[in-house]
């Protein structure tokens, strides 16, 4: 059970507003993707929710507790790039997690303890299709593999909070549905809230329970630099809530895509 | 066919490399050649037949007065100060290194005076160190980690800074303290890019050792080609720098090696 409430919560860097006045509340195990156009801050508002960055003003909640200001093993991450450790191998990667937790010098393990370690990381492994590849190196993965590691790797640690920035920007087509599905599993099987920075609309509708899109509403150039992004609204596709004034504001970037997942917002 | 597009094969590639250096070699015989005809006494590009000589002398036969064979225990003395040096400056850079470059207190505390000190000539520094530590070998080791272990911390803080933030944050949210990011992430991955720093400086090292050689010592090979300089003996001071480059070269080989066999993810992982 894992709520996130942002009251009020801007974010500036100097002069400029990236974030402004953010009031949002996620419900415990929804998946909520996060969309807009570059630059609008969605990939700020993730950092201050992995406690990277903090907040100028306002607050972040979890479950009722001020969010602590650095990353810990409550909230796990998959980037887009470099999210797995390259001088570790594949089932190295995953023990990090166990390895952290119980041996706080050495960073080694009893051999009871790594033996189940072992059993659990190796279980994983297979749960995201990696079986086999337990003793090569991320760089002799392809992109598509490395994020299944990055999943396996931060599911390990069994985080309450799973914040993915962009993580399958970088796939082919293909290996992105194959993905897609893994993704929806994890999601449908741990105990898990999840938030997902995305450019892509429909990778947003076909995964999320809830698509929240940033945009900056003042255009003009002096004001842009003054004002932030704000939260233009909260789309509920699946529940069918009225959407169709945001979905203009950002055009659809593949016709079609989304009509597995929803069809009614997409007239 | 474009000049950047004409690639070598294997052993067009051999036969390129060995080119200089016979052209080097022909230059030298000519010139030797030509002097020693000249003047069969000249002594400034002895034949290799004279260098062979003055080789086998210092390498093959023990010295009347004590009884060693003199490249030999040069060789041991430089190289007895040498490896200690690289080896207690490789530790100091690891630890500054990685302290200064991880944490952001430590960069403020340090990182200056380190930047400043790196700049001192480390020569300039040698009068200093014979008048407080005396003319042994403390001193000498100590010129070299000096003039060599403020580089290495330098360039390994700056290589612990290019580690890509999100793996700090992924190890963060992984759970792990910040020594545990030391130890099972930072470390690991800077100690083939240390071989890198270390491999740089081993030049400046040699320098460091030869000069301090040069100025006082019993021994080494510094000590040797700069004594024999007083007799103008040519034909033992190029061998023994032809034998110092060779040491030299051996060393940054050595390394390589280390480098590839020790951590084989690291080549894959440079290239992305």
């Amino acid at each position: 059970m894992t709520s996130i409430v942002f009251s009020k919560v801007w974010k500036e860097y100097g002069d400029t507003v990236v974030l402004e006045r953010i009031d949002l509340e996620i419900a415990s195990r929804s998946f909520v993707a996060l969309v807009g156009p570059s630059g609008c801050g969605k990939t700020t508002f993730l950092r201050m929710l992995l406690g990277d960055e903090v907040p100028t003003r306002g607050e972040i909640l979890l479950d009722g507790q001020s969010l602590k200001p650095e990353p810990d093993s409550d909230r796990g991450v998959v980037f887009q790039k470099y999210s797995v450790f390259p001088h570790l191998t594949v089932l190295r990667n995953v023990m990090l997690g166990p390895e952290f937790e119980q041996s706080p010098l050495f960073g080694k393990l009893s051999s009871g303890a790594h033996y189940s370690a072992r059993t659990d990381a190796l279980a994983l492994l297979d749960e995201v299709g990696l079986t086999g590849q337990e003793n090569k190196y991320p760089a002799q993965l392809s992109g598509g593999m490395q994020q299944r590691l990055a999943l396996a790797q931060a599911l390990m640690r069994k985080p309450k909070i799973l914040l993915l920035d962009e993580p399958f920007g970088a796939l082919d087509p293909g290996i992105r549905a194959d993905i897609h599905g893994l993704m929806r599993r994890i999601w449908n099987t741990c105990d898990l809230t999840v938030v997902m920075v995305t450019h892509d609309l429909s990778e947003a509708f076909r995964l999320a329970t809830r698509v929240i899109a940033f945009e900056r509403i003042r255009d003009r150039p002096e004001e842009q630099e003054r004002f932030g992004a704000t939260l233009s609204g909260d789309l509920q596709p699946i529940q069918g809530s009225t959407i169709t004034r945001d979905i203009e504001i950002f055009p659809r970037r593949i016709a079609g895509a989304l009509n597995d997942a929803v069809s009614a917002p997409a007239a | 066919m474009r000049a950047i597009n004409i690639k070598p094969d294997m052993t067009m590639r051999i036969a390129l490399a060995c080119l200089p250096f016979l052209l080097l070699l022909l230059a030298y015989i000519v010139g030797s050649e030509a002097r020693l005809a000249d003047n069969p006494n000249d002594k400034l590009l002895p034949s290799f037949k004279s260098m062979g000589e003055a080789l086998s002398q210092y390498a093959l036969t023990a010295d009347a007065r004590t009884g060693l064979y003199l490249m030999w225990s040069d060789t041991a003395a430089s190289l007895g100060r040498l490896l200690p040096a690289l080896v207690i400056s490789t530790a100091i850079a690891l630890v500054l290194g990685v302290t200064v470059g991880m944490l952001p207190v430590a960069g403020a505390t340090l990182g200056p005076v380190i930047a400043v000190l790196s700049m001192v000539p480390p020569l300039a520094l040698l009068p200093i160190l014979f008048i407080v530590m005396g003319l042994g070998e403390a001193s000498k080791i100590t010129l070299i980690v000096i003039g060599t272990a403020l580089k290495l911390t330098r360039d390994l803080a700056l290589r612990v800074q290019e580690i890509p933030r999100e793996q700090m944050i992924k190890a963060q949210s992984l759970g792990a303290s910040s020594w545990q990011i030391a130890k099972r992430i930072v470390i690991p991955q800077m100690l083939p890019r240390m071989i890198d720093a270390v491999r740089l400086e081993i030049g400046p090292a040699w320098l460091f050792l030869i000069a301090a050689e040069a100025i006082t010592a019993d021994s080494g090979l510094g000590y040797r080609i700069f004594l024999v300089r007083r007799y103008l003996s040519m034909d033992v001071i190029i061998p023994y720098v032809f034998w110092i480059t060779l040491l030299a070269f051996l060393m940054d080989l050595a390394l390589k090696v280390l480098q590839r066999k020790a951590f084989p993810w690291f080549a894959a992982a440079r290239s992305i």
